[in-house]
């Protein structure tokens, strides 16, 4: 008769594979580990076939032959003459920007509108209600044509700005007319800002690659860093000596002085000024020009994202329970205080995971960019290059793998800092 | 049990694909339906009309190999296809032919792997710009900010032009022609440039086309045609014949109206090869000897579809010009149907 | 009895309360302007709705519904409310409406789309209600085969070979579980399934027509577009993505490195790429991952890099799921002694997925609202394709506004009711916990 308690009769058989709990588990995972590997070796093998059939190779070489078309917002020097790298370089640097910058202003704009929603005044509340239901129940792409065609139609031509000879002769006005003492124009294309100009520019050095750095941008930083670090070292000194003699010394016009006078005099030295953007036979010329196209794509990208996390941020505010609030009153802390100390630390672990994958989805969703004409690294490498050479293969697989590392650092950084702000459990 | 429509379907797919064979023909021939790749909406070229049928210039290049090959031109499936997808549509088998306003360049017929048969349109780029601009000559855009369509040749051209000429400009890369038009309307870019023929449909829609020039300069060399892998010949073949068919018929005054008239009465040697009352011109592609009849009765011969779809006598109102038969001064030059 | 009343017998009438104590303007004083930040905001709101409503409603109000051509509506505009007026030409939603909702689907066929419509909402009831009867699942087991076969056409056979394959697949699994366990008798029936669909799918079909000949006219995948595109796309993506994002979701929890890691990285690698590369994949690449010579329709293709896209998501769902279930639950399956699969069907699941269906729906709301991106690819989606294709006619080209707006309204109207109603479910469930 066996017992329960009978030991397993020794030796290995087959069955045990299977029926074992000690070996299943293993014959499970070698199982799945072959049958993955036998589909990546099929599709491996079947591209391979593919490859050889159309009389194609697999290789990455095109992107140092010549791109031949040009860009318009480009963020490092860029001709047709370069290379596709460097256009894909082109595209990915305004990816990041567009997405870098969306995710700030997603976040202030999400958070105001969230506390908004939970506000005590009707109106408000019911309009910003209005606004999240609308951006979230309407596809982005949308909203993305949308942002571009009002700038495009409801601000004024370039030529509307200029002031002809005829004009002034019968003394008429031009139809639109900048902003801010004549420094900023808003045309149907783009912001024109005024940008600094120095009259005894130190130049700009090349790093490498044809990736000039500004002498005068470099001169600048560095004299206010060491402006703010020679104000640090003076206010310590300044309470060192307060602590051993009990009186103050004046701060307030050493402060100013530290602060201030070496970068005026650089200022000064380098002839700084501002260059005004000039209505030009086509457009503005000078100063700095913001494309609509890019624009069109933040403040699209912004609104729809603001509205998710308007949501996320007012469930991560109402998960906070009310008697959190009391306590803190109960120990005497104002409301400014009780937020700053006790519901916002406690929300944001609340907050935080969805809000990464708010990050997430917006870096991902700045490739649909092509709709405004904003030339993203879908637009470029996903867009041109691969229409140009053909080399479909090699620019997917390449702009996959971009995207995937991007939205890999976005989420490793987050998740860095959730652990970081996570409740300690004892 | 929910996966059923995917496996179902995926093993449907195997069978059709095991079906394929090495020959185009065979394979239109036994699915009884050309696949036709298509411009999902260029006007006049190729565009679903509001019953969901193709209608266009294009399109009636698809229609009459269709009658060539299967004797009837509505058998054409159109696939609706983006600059981008296109040639990777035709190159996978997607298609059988594609005839989406397809620029004949060098590398396009090595590199891409395909064979441009024929040129059914010769198109060049041109520049649109509003009159108050005081613009007379595409040199005179230094700086100006120019809508261009992305994924086309057009772009490169444009570039090339600008470099040539030593001057700069800001390029708008817009998505398709509707999104060009849109833009160059409401101002934001001082010039589109696309073909001449999409200028010109273009200009003919705005409301203020009174106020809107096409710049003499013609940048580019745009021959327009349809498309097929390369390495069917015979396919190439009779793509190519069945349009130089109509091309044909134009020059011998075959219309789509009076071919009965013209087979019954005609001693004109060519005429008669080319109707298939001599000789065996269709068995040498692998079709009969009326293939060349069937498609210039599907939608009439290239002069009758040119008028019908984009001619002066439509709102897209192009004139023949390069377009015109070599008899005309112009480029449509059918070879002998010997 | 003479007694001196103390006391007032009867009550005075009460008082009115002070004006700025009741009616609007109380209403107003404590929702409107309870402090200066409060009004300023107030006011603020106010203007922005007015100056919103002042910008779009004359262009709303001089509104054309009867023309033939945006030049028409433009000079029925001008002749009523003067030359410089401007005004939305609806007469072209009017005039395509159907190609915005149905795509190029014929006309004389509508009501085999009204009936898979309908007969999604039978399907879908069992699941969304408690209150009927269980039985009614098997009913929405078969629906994607009858609306496969209503929205396609063709010979009935062809779905009922894909049915008979699952029957092998379900009688074998069934043989043989109790024997050699679930994943194994899984594997064995999908084989033979798909030996079945592979080589006597096709004959037995083809004997059935021929004996027994009842079909639908043929519908091609070319004529599908509009909100029947996103729809078809959408609903079969998430429903396919099911049972893989299921498997992908047990996976992540699992004891197994292998799996585990395996599960990770599919999960990782689809939610950290756009939707709009893995469209291209679908239209560009995956032709050169398959056997030479493969192609099959590009929907079916768009279906499942987009049913794998949403099986990332949905993965992440019911993981969320799965964790929202008390430890407890397991622990007491396992004291059951039910084996993991006994357990996942008949303990974790059910509750695992049912507190995942809110998060379910919002990932169904986020899809469909991406099927406009096939756009890309050369499909007709409703937003960018159909709007093209309307715009390309010479009559209504260069109308910009109208198909946008239309589009929008349906889009928000399909998404909004459905997000309130998975939100009345999540009401529901909360309440069910306690």
């Amino acid at each position: 008769m066996a017992l329960a308690s009978d030991p397993p009769k020794a030796g290995f058989r087959l069955s045990m594979l299977i029926y074992d709990t000690r070996f299943r588990s293993i014959t499970i995972q070698i199982v799945v580990l072959l049958l993955f590997l036998a589909g990546l070796v099929w599709l491996l093998n079947n591209a391979y076939v593919n490859l050889e059939a159309k009389g194609k190779d697999f290789n990455f070489s095109f992107l140092w032959t010549r791109a031949g078309y040009d860009l318009a917002q480009t963020l490092i020097p860029y001709s047709n003459d370069d290379t596709h790298l460097r256009a894909l370089v082109i595209g990915l640097l305004n990816t990041l920007l567009v997405s870098f910058l969306g995710c700030i202003l997603a976040t202030v704009l999400g958070t105001i509108i969230g506390v908004l929603r939970l506000s005590q005044n009707w109106l408000v509340a019911r309009i910003m209600t209005v606004y999240v239901e609308t951006f979230r129940n309407i596809p982005l792409l949308l909203w993305i044509l949308l942002m571009g065609t009002i700038l495009a139609e409801t601000r004024p031509v370039p030529k509307d700005f200029r002031l002809t000879e005829a004009m002034k002769a019968a003394g008429e006005e031009p139809k639109a007319s900048m902003w801010f003492f004549d420094s900023v124009a808003v045309t149907n294309r783009g912001t024109n800002l005024p940008a600094p100009a120095f009259d005894h520019s130190l130049g700009v050095v090349d790093i490498g690659w044809n990736l000039p750095v500004s002498l005068n941008a470099l001169a600048i930083l560095a004299v206010m860093s060491a402006s703010f670090w020679g104000w640090r070292r003076f206010i310590a000194r300044a309470k060192a000596v307060q602590e051993a003699t009990g009186t103050r010394p004046t701060t307030w016009w050493p402060s100013l002085l530290i602060l201030f006078a070496p970068i005026s005099a650089l200022l000064y030295g380098l002839g700084f000024h501002l260059d005004y953007p000039q209505i030009t036979r086509f457009d503005f010329t000078g100063g700095f020009q913001m494309l609509h196209s890019f624009t069109a794509l933040l403040i699209a990208l912004t609104l729809y994202t603001a509205a998710f996390i308007a949501e996320i941020v007012r469930a991560g505010i109402q998960a906070i329970s009310k008697g959190q609030t009391e306590a803190a009153y109960a120990l005497g802390l104002r409301p400014g205080r009780t937020m700053s100390l006790v519901i916002l630390p406690q929300a944001l672990r609340v907050i935080v995971p969805p809000l990464i994958s708010q990050f997430l989805n917006l870096t991902k969703n700045s490739s649909l960019a092509i709709a405004v004409s904003y030339m993203d690294l879908r637009g470029t490498l996903g867009g041109i290059t691969l229409n140009q050479t053909g080399r479909e293969l090699e620019c997917m697989m390449l702009m996959m793998g971009i995207y995937l590392t991007i939205s890999l650092t976005i989420s490793s950084l987050m998740n860095l800092y959730n652990k970081s702000i996570k409740l300690k459990e004892r | 049990m929910k996966k059923s429509v995917f496996f179902g379907s995926v093993a449907l797919a195997a069978l059709v694909a095991g079906a394929a064979s090495a020959s185009t023909l065979d394979d239109v021939k036994a699915r009884g339906q050309l696949i036709c790749g298509s411009n999902p909406g260029l006007t006049g070229f190729a565009a679903p009309d509001a019953n969901g049928v193709y209608q266009g210039f294009d399109v009636a290049v698809c229609k009459a190999v269709a009658a060539a090959v299967l004797g009837d031109p509505m058998k054409v499936k159109y696939v609706p296809l983006t600059g981008e997808t296109r040639f990777t549509a035709l190159a996978s088998g997607e298609v059988d032919v594609l005839v989406r306003n397809s620029t004949w360049t060098f590398s396009r017929d090595t590199e891409l792997a395909l064979d441009f048969v024929a040129v059914n349109y010769y198109d060049g780029q041109g520049f649109m710009v509003n009159k108050s601009l005081g613009v007379s000559s595409a040199k005179e855009l230094d700086g100006a900010t120019i809508c261009v369509q992305t994924g086309t040749t057009t772009e490169m051209n444009l570039a090339d032009f600008f470099k040539a000429n030593n001057m700069t400009y800001t390029p708008v890369n817009i998505a398709d022609d509707a999104e060009g038009q849109q833009k160059f309307a409401a101002g934001a870019c001082d010039s589109y440039t696309t073909d001449a023929s999409g200028l010109a449909s273009s200009r003919a829609t705005l409301p203020n086309a009174a106020d809107i020039v096409i710049l003499p300069e013609i940048i580019s060399k745009e021959p327009l045609g349809p498309v097929v892998r390369h390495g069917d010949n015979n396919w190439g073949d009779i793509v190519r014949w069945s349009f130089y068919a109509l091309v044909a018929a134009e020059e011998y005054g075959v219309t789509k109206a009076n071919l009965e008239e013209v087979a019954a009465t005609t001693q004109n040697p060519e005429i008669r090869r080319l109707l298939g009352l001599e000789g065996d011109m269709g068995k040498k592609i692998g079709l009969d000897n009326d293939f060349a009849k069937r498609a210039i009765l599907a939608s009439g011969n290239y002069g009758e579809v040119f008028e019908a779809n984009i001619g002066a006598s439509t709102s897209i109102g192009l004139a023949r010009g390069l377009n015109a038969q070599w008899t005309q001064g112009g480029l449509m030059y059918a070879p002998p149907f010997r | 009895m003479s007694e001196t009343s103390f006391v007032r017998t009867e009550m005075l009438a009460p008082k009115p309360a002070p004006v700025s104590q009741v009616g609007a303007i109380k209403w107003m004083r404590e929702n409107l302007f309870s402090g200066p930040l409060n009004t300023a905001l107030t006011i603020l709101g106010v203007l922005a709705t007015v100056w919103l409503v002042q910008a779009a409603a004359p262009w709303l109000l001089h509104g054309v519904w009867n023309a033939n051509s945006l030049s028409e509506c433009r000079a029925i505009i001008a002749a009523a409310h003067g030359p410089e007026a401007t005004g939305a030409c609806w007469a072209v939603i009017r005039v395509r409406w159907n190609q915005f909702l149905f795509g190029f689907y014929p006309v004389d066929q509508y009501w085999r789309l009204f009936v898979t419509f309908a007969g999604l909402f039978l399907a879908l009831a069992p699941v969304l209600f408690d209150a009927l009867p269980r039985k009614l699942l098997w009913g929405a087991l078969l629906y994607p085969l009858v609306a496969f076969w209503l929205l396609w056409g063709g010979p009935i056979w062809g779905p009922v070979a894909v049915l008979a394959g699952f029957v092998i697949l379900g009688l074998l699994f069934t043989a043989l579980a109790p024997k050699l366990g679930v994943p194994v008798s899984a594997g064995v029936g999908l084989v033979a399934a798909a030996l079945f669909w592979l080589y006597a799918a096709a004959p037995i079909e083809a004997a059935l027509q021929s004996a027994l000949p009842f079909a639908l006219s043929e519908v091609d995948s070319d004529q599908f577009g509009g909100f029947l595109l996103a729809l078809v796309i959408g609903v079969s993506a998430i429903v396919l993505s099911l049972p893989l994002g299921i498997l992908l979701a047990l996976g992540r929890q699992s004891d197994m490195l292998i799996v585990k890691s395996l599960s990770v990285g599919v999960i990782e690698f689809v939610r950290g790429v756009p939707l709009i590369t893995l469209l291209f994949t679908a239209s560009l690449l995956l032709q050169y991952f398959l056997p030479p010579g493969t192609s099959f329709d590009l929907i079916l293709r768009v279906v499942i890099l987009v049913t794998l896209f949403a099986a990332a998501y949905i993965a992440e769902v019911i993981r969320g799921g799965l964790a929202a279930l008390p430890r407890g639950q397991y622990e007491a399956a396992d004291a059951l002694g039910l084996d993991y699969w006994q357990a996942q069907r008949l303990i974790i699941m059910p509750q695992a997925l049912k507190i995942s269906i809110p998060g379910i729906v919002s990932s169904f709301i986020g899809l469909f609202k991406d099927t406009t991106l096939v756009a890309f690819v050369g499909l007709f989606d409703p937003l960018k394709g159909i709007s093209n294709v309307v715009r390309s006619d010479m009559a209504w080209k260069g109308t910009y506004w109208e198909p946008y707006i239309f589009v929008a309204v349906i889009f928000f109207l399909f998404n909004f009711s459905m997000s309130r109603y998975s939100m009345y479910l999540e009401r529901k469930l909360k309440r069910d916990h306690r």
